[in-house]
């Protein structure tokens, strides 16, 4: 008989050694499920994980692991910060889109002016939108202790119709012949997110990650807000004894998060989507949260993990092409993935210990 | 404005529209007074959809169909009790994590069932009953599944205030600490929590795809169960207004989609947003009013239990 035995604190060699067993657990399971749907599962594992960074087409491939992992990494920091804090922000989906509408709608309202004020203009609009839309839930939560969780999950249904409204009304392309979907942003040199390095995929919502990651990494080691965030985490009744206002917490993750989250949109709508569309997210706010999870809410985590997940994508629309792989197929995986990560949590807090059966 | 709509039908449309908001609805209260905050709702609802759906089709008995759905509701819902009960994990996360999982792999379940019709439940026959004008269209048009939903409100109202088990199921939410120093096996009473709530989501989700659409399409839930969670707040854990947020919600579906058909003038979007949107304001109403709400809650709502002894 198995018995659970609560560690005095977290193993520290469990931390880090969770997400690699839950990765390859998860290959095991997927490869599993992909036998069952008929594939060599060998192949489809090796097309997913091997073929992007090592196969024939790695050369470009390689590029594209940046320009999925950007959006990914930028998106789950500012989560992480409110999952340390117990603030759950699932609505990041419904932030991105509001960021990649405010700022797309910056940009074309000047066209066709060139300016190189107008880029950075657009991402600070971009943030702001997202910002705004996050809000909303901090706000309620805070005034009205609405449940922040159910507030930003239903925003990104609400986010949904306004991008609907956006591609066929007020940001439809004038000269598109009335086709749904905004101007594109490639022609339009002052509003583009180009490549700043093509062979990396670098762009400036890369840049932007990464700084981001070295941000938060310095904010929770570093700074007293870092240490408010955790403590209000793990402790809440300490934090509030030790002066932390917790809805300044709420009002700062929310906000931050969702600042981060339109950024990622808007470098998104003027970089490789290019335009605004009825289906121009593409569900990175909800990957982001897993995102989150497998980098442990540690920024420095959440980059190898946000590869990680861009890696599952890549590998996945190859999979697609080559094998026949059904896409949603990588959705399960990816979902499957966070279910092995929160069950190998268990090591990290808990010893397993052999135990005699006891006498009733 | 409301000129097109008949109010007789547009009540029978709203009591059948809210039948699977209601059911997860339900499921998810009973879960929520064992203390387990189980938000994989949406993602068991969708399980429930496919399975339900293929269960159906390869059938060809809708009832067998709905068992279908219940089952594969309960399957989701048990990976999420091992995750939480068994394993320790955090609840939130866990019920995230069932919800992204649950609409990956229902999309992929369903790959070759679109554009399938599944077969039909008709309605159950009350003969002459049903010819009564108004009243006839009101209560008795409709399938089994709008009565079995009603009669479940009932029942579980009946089980957690009068029946033994009730009682020992919401000291397990109250104070799992206190339950299990009482000897109860708060581990294996909230399982079985868990299970009952996925299953009432499979059905909800199940009726989506064999009554209400009927037919599969990829993420064919669209937020109805994450309405569903919300509804056990309006309801603040009472079965009966539960039924009332079902109907209301309900209510507000159809007459938006009634309105997107008659062309009321209201941009479609604005009608296709209020549901979530007025699903927000209640959410405010009800968490604003004194703290009420917040009172009613579970007190070891979404606090995982370990005996250390």
């Amino acid at each position: 008989m198995l018995k659970l035995e609560r560690r005095p604190t977290p193993s520290q060699f469990w931390s880090r050694a969770t997400p690699v067993l839950a990765v390859a657990l998860t290959v095991v399971a997927g490869g599993i499920m992909f036998a069952l749907l008929g594939k060599n599962p060998f192949e489809a594992i090796r097309t997913i994980f091997w073929d992007p960074l090592f196969g024939e087409f790695a050369w470009y491939l390689r590029g594209q692991l940046m320009v999925k992992a950007g959006p990914l990494i930028l998106i789950a920091v500012g989560l992480s910060l409110g999952f340390r804090a117990g603030i759950w922000n699932i609505g990041a989906e419904g932030q991105y889109i509001m960021g990649a509408i405010a700022g797309a709608a910056l940009g074309l309202a000047v066209f066709p002016t060139e300016n190189r004020l107008i880029f950075p203009a657009m991402v600070m609009a971009g943030a702001l939108g997202g910002w705004a839309w996050a809000m909303i839930p901090a706000i309620l939560k805070t005034r009205f202790n609405t449940n922040e969780i159910l507030v930003s999950l239903m925003l990104v249904y609400v986010a949904q119709t306004v991008l609907a409204m956006a591609s066929t009304g007020f940001l439809r392309n004038p000269e598109g012949a009335g086709f749904p979907g905004s101007r594109n942003f490639s022609g339009y040199e002052a509003a583009r997110n180009g490549f700043l390095w093509e062979g990396a995929g670098l762009h400036w919502g890369g840049v932007m990650a990464l700084a981001t990651v070295v941000a938060a990494y310095v904010l929770l080691q570093r700074h007293i807000l870092g240490f408010q965030i955790k403590l209000s985490g793990q402790a809440p009744r300490a934090a509030r004894y030790a002066g932390v206002k917790p809805d300044r917490l709420v009002v700062l993750c929310l906000g931050v998060a969702g600042a981060l989250a339109g950024m990622a949109g808007l470098f998104e709508v003027s970089g490789p989507a290019g335009q605004i569309s009825i289906d121009f997210n593409s569900g990175y706010g909800f990957t982001a949260i897993i995102v989150a999870f497998l980098g442990r809410l540690n920024p420095v985590g959440i980059l190898f993990a946000g590869l990680l997940m861009a890696l599952t994508y890549i590998g996945g629309e190859m999979a697609a092409t080559n094998l026949g792989l059904p896409s949603a197929a990588i959705q399960a995986f990816q979902g499957m993935l966070l279910f092995f990560l929160l069950a190998c949590d268990l090591l990290t807090n808990f010893r397993i210990r052999l135990a005699k059966r006891e006498a009733h | 404005m409301f000129g097109g709509i008949d109010p007789s039908l547009l009540i029978a449309s709203l009591m059948m529209a809210s039948v699977p908001i209601l059911l997860a609805a339900l499921g998810e209260l009973v879960v929520e007074k064992a203390g387990v905050l189980n938000l994989g709702v949406e993602g068991m609802m969708i399980m429930g959809a496919i399975c339900g759906f293929i269960t159906a089709v390869e059938t060809g008995s809708p009832m067998l169909g709905f068992l279908g759905g219940a089952v594969g509701g309960a399957a989701l819902s048990l990976l999420f009790a091992v995750l939480t009960q068994v394993m320790q994990a955090n609840q939130v996360a866990s019920g995230l994590a069932l919800t992204l999982f649950g609409i990956g792999f229902s999309s992929l379940l369903g790959q070759s069932y679109v554009g399938i019709k599944p077969p039909h439940l008709g309605a159950v026959p009350f003969g002459p009953l049903a010819d009564i004008p108004f009243f006839g269209k009101v209560l008795f048009g409709h399938d089994l599944f709008v009565y079995l939903s009603i009669a479940a409100v009932a029942a579980i109202w009946a089980f957690l205030k009068y029946a033994r088990g009730g009682l020992i199921l919401r000291a397990v939410g109250e104070s799992h600490d206190a339950a299990h120093a009482l000897g109860y096996k708060v581990v294996r009473i909230r399982v079985l929590a868990i299970a009952f709530g996925g299953a009432m989501a499979g059905l909800g989700g199940a009726y989506l795809s064999l009554i209400r659409v009927p037919q599969w399409v990829d993420g064919i839930t669209a937020g109805a169960g994450w309405i569903a969670l919300a509804i056990v707040v309006f309801a603040s854990w009472r079965p009966w207004r539960a039924l009332l947020g079902a109907w209301l919600f309900g209510g507000i579906t159809v007459l938006q989609l009634n309105l997107q058909a008659a062309q009321a003038g209201i941009p479609v979007e604005y009608l296709s947003m209020s549901p979530y949107v007025i699903t927000i304001l209640v959410l405010v109403l009800m968490s604003s009013g004194r703290g009420k709400t917040a009172l009613n809650a579970p007190a070891c709502l979404g606090q995982n239990f370990h005996a250390a002894r």
